[in-house]
């Protein structure tokens, strides 16, 4: 006996959501929950995180993700100009830097920076913060300067050639014409840029950290030393993601406008 | 040689790698002249036009305007941009500023103009263009045409000395090209210095000074309006003229 096409899809379907169903009461039956909240959310070790956890962890990881957006905006819209100029030697240079910046794991950056070169060197970071946070511009800047210049491509030639027979020069064009309308093709995948390097600075801390510039995550891992209990990193995690989810719905709602808008 | 021509080219050609567009171009405009340029599509008009004010760079030649030689790398081509106003086909208004800014950004950050003259002139100059009342919309708001009479608006707020028009009504719905052709007829009227790419006969035959008729990158043949377009010499401008008066 022969099922039509469209009956076969609509049994798996509904094949699938059987089994989904089945799985979720599985778990929930299955999981000794008192156990597990033993284990991983006991609620006088979150009252513990308190007030630490906002005056030095969240503040530092939020200290160390603007400096590291600033300095990677400014340095990424540098970067994005140079592979637009017309001089060969800026765009190779402005090439070879993004690819070196993103072909390398943070993590290797931040070691080389950290610790390499101020041995190598003989030098030390004038502050803590900025060990942390420049390298994480560095690397940020590489992909910025890609999205900046896709943004700034995206703006109708003619825009660039009005605003020079005005007599603007190319910069004063760039600053003026140019880039205020490539903003609204950059924002939301610089907001989430934003996001990624919110999470990026949990990985600052293997520097080492001073009890000053402790981050959020390293906060709730010396939580979880000290109490034997998965619980400072759950509040961790869930302080990410406080500050995390608004930015990703905010990006959604732009992208859902400027589809509606047309652009 | 006469002194006042505005515009003078002379040789001047350009090549896009192997495709060579412009062969040998001369052409003065005098001043209050309103010189027509028609031909066939990709016979080079636009590439002429944009030679002027150096947003293409001549492969070779000269191109003086207002006594100053655009080709010479001494030249200081911003200053002479600003005498040079430009008319696109697309119309290129700024999208992300209000017909106002879009009037006023140039004379304040090129002529260094306080905000409250630049205002002044924006607005006595959308009067003008029949377009005081959009001085707060933006361009997509407006029509095609709208669009058209804000972007000459910009043009003549930097007192130019010489207008460009490449195809500025190519773009439109036919009932909107009447209200630009007439800001051009007005232009023109009041002495403006005009180069005007056109397929606009009409307009060519009663406003222009003169036509000039290019085809493959040379100027075939040029002359008063009612001998280029009435009784033609050259076969080329012929052909042209008859495929154009069949639309
Ligand atoms: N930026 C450019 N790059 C390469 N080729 C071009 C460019 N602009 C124009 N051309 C070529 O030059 C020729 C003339 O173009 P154009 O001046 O726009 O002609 P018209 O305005 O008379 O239609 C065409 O063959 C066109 O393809
Ligand atoms: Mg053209």
């Amino acid at each position: 006996m022969a099922i039509s096409k469209r009956k076969r899809a609509q049994y798996i379907r509904f094949g699938v959501y059987a089994l989904s169903v089945a799985l979720v009461v599985a778990v929930v039956l299955l999981v000794d929950w008192s156990r597990l909240q033993g284990a991983m959310f006991r609620w006088d070790l979150v009252k513990k995180q308190f007030p630490g956890l906002i005056t030095t962890a969240a503040r530092n990881t939020i200290i160390f993700t603007i400096l590291g957006f600033a300095g990677g905006l400014a340095l990424g819209l540098f970067l994005a100009l140079l592979r637009l100029s017309r001089a060969r030697a800026y765009r190779w240079f402005a090439a070879t830097y993004i690819e070196i910046f993103r072909g390398i794991p943070l993590v290797v950056t931040l070691l080389i920076l950290g610790f390499g070169i101020p041995i190598a060197f003989k030098w030390q970071w004038p502050n803590p913060y900025l060990r942390g946070a420049v390298p994480l511009a560095l690397v940020a800047a590489a992909y910025m300067a890609e999205t900046i210049r896709a943004g700034i491509q995206a703006v109708p030639k003619g825009q660039m050639e009005a605003a020079r027979s005005l007599g603007m020069s190319y910069s004063r064009a760039m600053a003026t014409v140019i880039i205020p309308q490539a903003m609204r093709i950059i924002i939301p995948p610089l907001t989430n840029e934003f996001v990624l390097l919110i999470k990026d600075t949990s990985l600052i801390s293997i520097l080492g950290v001073t009890e000053g510039t402790i981050d959020l995550a390293r906060y709730g891992r010396n939580g979880v030393f000290d109490s034997a209990n998965s619980t400072p990193l759950i509040v961790a995690g869930l302080a990410y993601l406080v500050m995390t989810l608004p930015l990703t719905q905010l990006v959604a709602h732009m992208e859902r406008r400027q589809k509606a808008s047309g652009r | 040689m006469n002194t006042e021509a505005v515009v003078s080219i002379r040789n001047l050609n350009k090549s896009f790698g192997d495709n060579h567009v412009l062969r040998g171009i001369d052409l003065d405009v005098q001043r209050g002249e309103v010189v027509c340029i028609i031909g066939p599509s990709g016979s080079g008009k636009s590439t002429l036009l944009r030679c002027v004010n150096m947003l293409e760079t001549p492969t070779d030649g000269t191109v003086v305007v207002l006594g100053t030689d655009l080709t010479d790398l001494d030249s200081d081509l911003d200053a002479a941009r600003t005498k040079i106003g430009m008319v696109f086909q697309s119309f290129n208004l700024f999208s992300h500023m209000s017909v106002l800014d879009n009037v006023c950004v140039a004379q304040r950050k090129v002529l260094k103009r306080s905000k409250d003259e630049a205002e002044k002139i924006a607005l006595q100059l959308l009067q003008r263009v029949g377009l005081s009342e959009k001085a707060t919309a933006y361009p997509a708001q407006l029509s095609g045409g709208q669009q058209q009479r804000v972007a000459i608006a910009r043009a003549l707020a930097m007192n130019p000395q010489v207008m460009l028009f490449d195809e500025a009504t190519s773009a439109l719905d036919p009932e909107l090209v009447g209200e630009v052709l007439n800001v051009m007829r007005g232009l023109a009227e009041e002495g403006m210095t005009m180069l005007v790419v056109t397929h606009e006969m009409g307009f060519a035959a009663n406003v222009a000074s003169r036509v000039v008729f290019m085809d493959g990158g040379v100027i075939v043949e040029q002359g008063p309006p009612a001998q280029i377009i009435n009784s033609p010499q050259e076969e080329r401008t012929k052909a042209f003229l008859s495929s154009v008066q069949q639309h």
